[in-house]
Parts: structure tokens; sequence; C-alpha cells
């Protein structure tokens, strides 16, 4: 009978479709992976990255870098006397100290700024000078300090002095 | 369709028909049976069974809301039930139902004498039972059944206890009855049609039918894929869905709505037929825009593959992915506009009478609009953002299933059961079913969306005090809606014992086959000899 062959025939082809479909379900797997890939998305193995989208980049402000020792026995000098940054990046610069007395000293860094109303857009993240710092007798230590210039800062100004001097806190010796 | 020559002989009366049922008596005769009306019979009295159990599901999940804070059960019960209501009304009684319409209705209206393959049809029938019995028993493992949404979102489905197992084989057993009952479905309806009974001729319930099939056929085995992944993450250390293992949580929710949404139109578009049965009938009109309706209807099934993301916007995905599934999904209201003009104009200056089933037509009408509005809404990706997961979105797919398929199946019993009984229900008492379910339906789910608005959860069992008085009148409006149904189950009974003897044609503007060819009742066999349509 024709009726049942054809009735048969049909039956085999939606049947394929059907287990097409479900192998279409797991195909779905690399084909969601290979999607996320191209266009960058849900990548889970990769490590979140952040970008600093409040970059200044139209402008370079000059870092000049000053360190004094008040009546202390040491050498205190920053690692590079000048950096140029944009305003809004991140900038970690370094100061190195010797100690050059034969017993432990402490002392306390104070910053201060030229032109003096730069201050309040040298926003300092990280520095030496938020804590007392005592080196033993002969130590040498770089330090750091991290620091973003607010993009705020007024156009007229064109480069920051920034300029610690330490002082010894006295009869802490080495004591901190 | 008007001019047809009879073929067939009236004097098979509902007495003569008994002689035909084959070998068996009792039980058995339904167990053994491959006529498609009594498989299609099974498959209304099952769903009508699931339909109850779906129901006393949603009645506890509206007791508990009754009141803010913890009363009647602990939060995982209630987790279940919202899990087991959502899977048993989706797949236990909607879809269900349609299936037992199809094989009442498709045969007689296509002009063939049975199902292609009617044995098959036995079997998808009679693998439901044994997947209701799967869910219900998950009831009774320790951790009880799953309580993680309908939906069935890893990473939850990985970590749940045996309950889990026992529910991904019942999705597996019940995709595996629809795929076979759809395949059948379009065998019948592309290789069985009468003589003259070309694909334009037919009758549109059978058009929105074959392609809910084809839907069936296509994104079923997707879901039984997706489940079989949650079976292999739990027991066998894949990681398709744990991100511990390079997987994605994600992905579920992909594939899961790959599925979901044609499953949506799935559950609509035979209701949809039903409808365009119904209005012409009381219209005594013929359907307006018959072609447009064929075509709008196969329009709505390919676009529902490329909207799937719209369940899942607030997942994290790119704004053009957003932008993309929004205009898709909202391009959707344009075929399914076309719908709603065809059935509006189809009443236009029509002889309209508004018998129960013309009522809840006309009701379907109403409230369907109003839940793809809300639909509308919920497709627009900031708003979404807001509404996601709030009770808004369930008023929203609550219109759109209750009062969208709910009300067409209604409809349709209501217009066809004198036909499959010989026998008319009590007008009185159907209409008093219609303005009763139509009352409390609104007071459930209508103050629902306020309740969204507002920025209540759903799946939560606890609210805080601003919500009560909408939640009082949403549980109240349920339990009623509950009751009312005990009512229709006493109507279609009474009219089954001792209803009176329907009219040939009861409905005068019935112009498909089986109101001009068939005896009413139809005669336990139809069609032997097929009619020739000219």
């Amino acid at each position: 009978m024709s009726l049942r062959r054809e009735n048969r025939r049909l039956f085999t082809r939606l049947a394929i479709v059907a287990v097409a479909m479900f192998g279409f379900g797991f195909a779905l797997v690399p084909f969601y992976n290979q999607i996320c890939a191209a266009l960058g998305i849900n990548s889970l193995e990769q490590a979140e990255t952040v970008v600093n989208t409040q970059v200044d980049r139209s402008r370079t402000v000059v870092i000049e870098l000053d360190a004094n020792a008040h009546n202390l026995p040491w050498r205190f000098k920053p690692v590079v006397s000048h950096v140029s940054v944009h305003p809004g990046e991140l900038t970690t610069v370094e100061y190195e100290i010797v100690n050059v007395r034969e017993a432990a000293v402490t002392g306390q860094a104070v910053p201060s700024y030229g032109p003096q109303h730069a201050a309040e857009y040298f926003k300092k993240i990280e520095c030496f000078c938020f804590t007392q710092q005592t080196l033993a007798a002969g130590e040498t230590r770089r330090m750091p300090v991290t620091f973003v210039v607010d993009p705020k800062l007024p156009a007229s100004i064109g480069s920051i002095a920034l300029s610690y001097t330490f002082f010894e806190v006295a009869g802490r010796g080495g004591k901190s | 369709m008007s001019a047809v020559a009879d073929t067939h002989g009236h004097a098979h009366g509902a007495a003569h028909s008994h002689g035909h049922h084959g070998g068996y008596g009792g039980i058995m005769r339904w167990i053994t049976t491959t006529n498609h009306k009594d498989i299609g019979t099974m498959y209304l009295w099952f769903s009508f069974i699931m339909f109850s159990i779906g129901g006393l599901m949603a009645v506890v999940i509206r007791l508990e809301l009754f009141s803010p804070g913890l009363q009647l059960v602990d939060p995982d019960f209630f987790n279940q039930m919202t899990t087991m209501h959502g899977l048993i009304m989706v797949f236990g009684a909607i879809m269900p139902v349609f299936v037992g319409f199809a094989n009442w209705l498709i045969p007689m209206q296509i002009g063939a004498p049975d199902m292609a393959f009617a044995r098959l049809n036995n079997w998808s029938f009679w693998l439901l039972p044994f997947a209701a019995t799967l869910l219900v028993l998950s009831f009774f493992m320790p951790g009880g059944a799953p309580g993680v949404g309908w939906t069935m979102y890893a990473p939850l489905t990985v970590q749940m206890g045996m309950g889990m197992d026992l529910t991904i084989f019942a999705v597996h057993i019940l995709g595996m009855s629809s795929i076979l009952g759809s395949i059948n479905i379009i065998t019948t309806i592309l290789n069985m049609r009468a003589p003259g009974m070309t694909l334009m001729r037919m009758p549109l319930f059978c058009w929105t039918w074959l392609i809910t099939a084809y839907l069936l056929v296509a994104t079923m085995p997707v879901l039984a894929g997706a489940v079989t992944m949650t079976l292999t993450d739990r027991h066998f250390g894949t990681t398709f869905f744990n991100a511990a293992g390079g997987g994605d949580p994600v992905l579920y929710q992909h594939i899961f709505w790959f599925f979901g949404h044609p499953e949506v139109y799935i559950i609509a578009l035979p209701g949809f037929g039903v409808i365009s049965q119904v209005i012409p009938a009381f219209s005594r009109k013929p359907l307006f825009g018959y072609a447009s309706m064929v075509y709008a209807t196969s329009a709505i099934a390919i676009l529902s593959f490329i909207v799937w993301a719209h369940h899942m916007y607030t997942v994290g995905m790119p704004v053009t992915g957003q932008l993309f599934f929004m205009y898709a999904t909202t391009l959707i209201a344009v075929p399914t506009g076309v719908k709603v003009f065809n059935w509006v104009t189809t009443m236009w200056k029509g002889s309209l009478t508004f018998e129960t089933p013309m009522l809840f037509a006309v009701g379907f009408l109403f409230m369907f609009t109003l839940g793809g509005f809300t639909g509308l809404v919920l497709a627009l990706v900031p708003v979404d953002i807001q509404l996601h997961d709030t009770y808004y979105v369930v008023a929203h797919f609550h219109y759109v299933m209750v009062a969208g398929a709910l009300f067409a199946a209604f409809a349709g019993i209501y217009f066809w059961l004198p036909k499959w009984t010989g026998r008319m229900y009590n007008e009185t008492l159907g209409k008093i079913h219609f303005w009763l379910t139509m009352i409390f339906f609104n007071m459930v789910f209508f103050v629902q969306h306020f309740l969204g608005l507002a920025g209540m959860p759903r799946r939560i069992p606890d609210y805080p005090l601003m919500f009560e008085t909408w939640n009082k009148i949403s549980s109240l409006g349920a339990f009623g809606m509950g009751l009312t149904q005990l009512l229709f189950l006493y109507v279609v009974v009474k009219c089954i014992r001792s209803g009176e003897p329907a009219a040939q044609l009861p409905w005068e503007g019935a112009d498909s086959l089986e109101w001009t060819h068939l005896p009413t009742p139809a005669p336990y066999h139809s069609f032997e000899t097929p009619p020739v349509v000219k």
C-alpha cells in the first residue's frame, strides 16, 4: 500500500529531524563558547582587567621630585629626578634612603608642593610619609609614592614640585 | 467546502457505534485502543486530571501568599509547589488538552479515517501517565520534588536531590510523547487528506496544529538535550553548566529558552486554531483573511526561534544582543496583531450570538490581547530589567497561558462537546462557568500587575506588608477560580450522562467536515471512505 509507505517515509524524515535537533542542542555548547570568544565576552578563564577611563591624555604635567633630610644622618633622594604624567593617570615613583648612622633612627617625612595650591590636586594613594619610618644602622630602603594628579588641575600649572623633608622623631631612637 | 458530495450514510447512530470498539471491553478497551477518538478522549481526561492537580498546587501557593510571613508551608515546599505547578500545567494540562483536540478533530476535519500511525498514537498517549507518575513520585524522594522553578535552571538543578532525576526522566518521556504525537499529526495532515481537501482549504485548526507539530519536532529534542546535560552534570562528571569545570550556567538558559520560547507558541497556536473555528461559527461568516491567518501563524513560528534571549535580558549580555532580541520580539507583535484584527473583522457585521463557546472566544480575544500588550512592555530591555522576575511577569504569562490557551480550550470543549457526546451541555451553567472564570481570573491576575510594578519578586513565599491587600484579593480570586472549575466538571459530566440530545448541527455557522459530513454524535469510525471535497 503506497500510502503506508509514504507515511513511513515521512515518519523517518521527521524522526531524523528530531534526532538532529537533539544533536543541535549539544552543538549549541561549542557554538556558545565560540560566540563568547569571538565577541570577547564571558571569558571565565581570563582575570578581569580594570581600565582607567579617566586619563586626560591631552595634557602632560611634569612632576619634579625633591628630597631633604632635616638634621638627620640619612642620605635621602628620589630614584628619578622628575616624571611626566597625564592627569588622572596612576603613577608610582620611588625614593631611596640610606641611614649612615651607627644606630637605628626613626623619621617622619613631610611633603610640600610648589606651587602650593597644587596640593589639593595631588592625590597620594600610598606614601612612605603616611607612617613613621625606622631604619636600622646602615640600612638602605626604597620607598614608593603612588599618586594621581586630579584632571581638574588648573591649566596654568604645567609642573609640580613634590618635595619631602624627613625629620627625626626625637627620643624614639630605633624603637618604633 | 460548501458543496460536498455526501458519501457517508447518516444511519450509523450512537446506538450502532458501540459495536465497533474491537475485541476488548472495559479498561482493556482504553489500554489497547488505536481509535483516534478514544485516544483524544483519554488525552482530554488526562489533561483535566493534571489541570486539577496543578490547580491544587496553585491554591497552596495562593494560601501561603494570602498573608505576609510564613504560615502554611516552609519555603522549600513552596518552591516545589511553584516548580511542579508550572511543569504540570505546561506539560501535563495545556499541551495534552490540545493534543486531545488534535486527535479528535484533525482526522474528521480533513476527511481521514484515523491518524496515520494509530498504534503509535496509543503509545504516545500511554507514555503520559508514566511521566506524570514520575513527576508526582518526586515529592516522595529524599529532599522532595525539585524546587528549581519550571525552567529548571542550572546550577540549582545540579545540586538538587533525587527528585530532580525523576523530573528529568519525566521530561524525557513527555518529550518523547510530544515528538511522536507531532510526527503523527504532521503525517496525518500531509498524507491523509481527503481528495479535494487542499492545504489551503483545511480548517485553520489543522493549520495551526501542523505548524505547532513542526515546532515540537524542532524544539522538544533541544529540551531533551538540555536536561540530558543536566543529568550528566549531576552523575557522570561532565561540566556543561558548572563554572568550576569550565562550563557556564548561562549556557543552560540559552539552550532552555531556545526550546522555551517556541514552546510558548506550541501552547498558544492550537488555541488560536480553536478560536479561528469558533468565532466564524458564531458570527455566521467565514473567517476573515484565511490566507493571512496561515501566513501569520507561520511567521510567528519562524520568529519564535530568534527571540529566546528576551527571557534573559539580565544575564549580562552585550547591548547589541539585547537590542537584537528586543527588536525581534517586538516584531512578533505584527503577525499576532494580524490574527487579532482578523478575528475582530470576522465578527464585524456578523450575526453574532453569544453561547458559551463564543463567550470564551471573545473573553480570549480581550484577555489574550491584554497579555500580548504586557508582553510588548516586557520585550523592552530598559523596562524588563526593572520588571524581570516580578509578579508583572507572572501576570503577563498567565494572561496568555490561562486566558489565552485555557480559555481557548474551554471554548473548544463547549463547541465540540455536542459533536463528541451527541448531547448538549446546560447553556445556563456554561455561561455561569464562563462569567465566574472570567471574573475570578482577573481577580487573581490583574492585581498581580500592580504587585509586579511595585517590585514584588516571584517565587518567594513571603512579602512586605505593603503588598498584602493585592495579595489577599489575588488569593481569594484563586480560590474562587479553583471552585469554579468544579462547576465545569459538573457541566461536562452532566452533559455526557444526561444532557439533552444534540441537534445534528447545533451551531448553525459551523462549516467544517465534522459538522457537515458526519452525524452527531460522531460515529466511532468515520470517513472510512474518504469524502470528496469540491
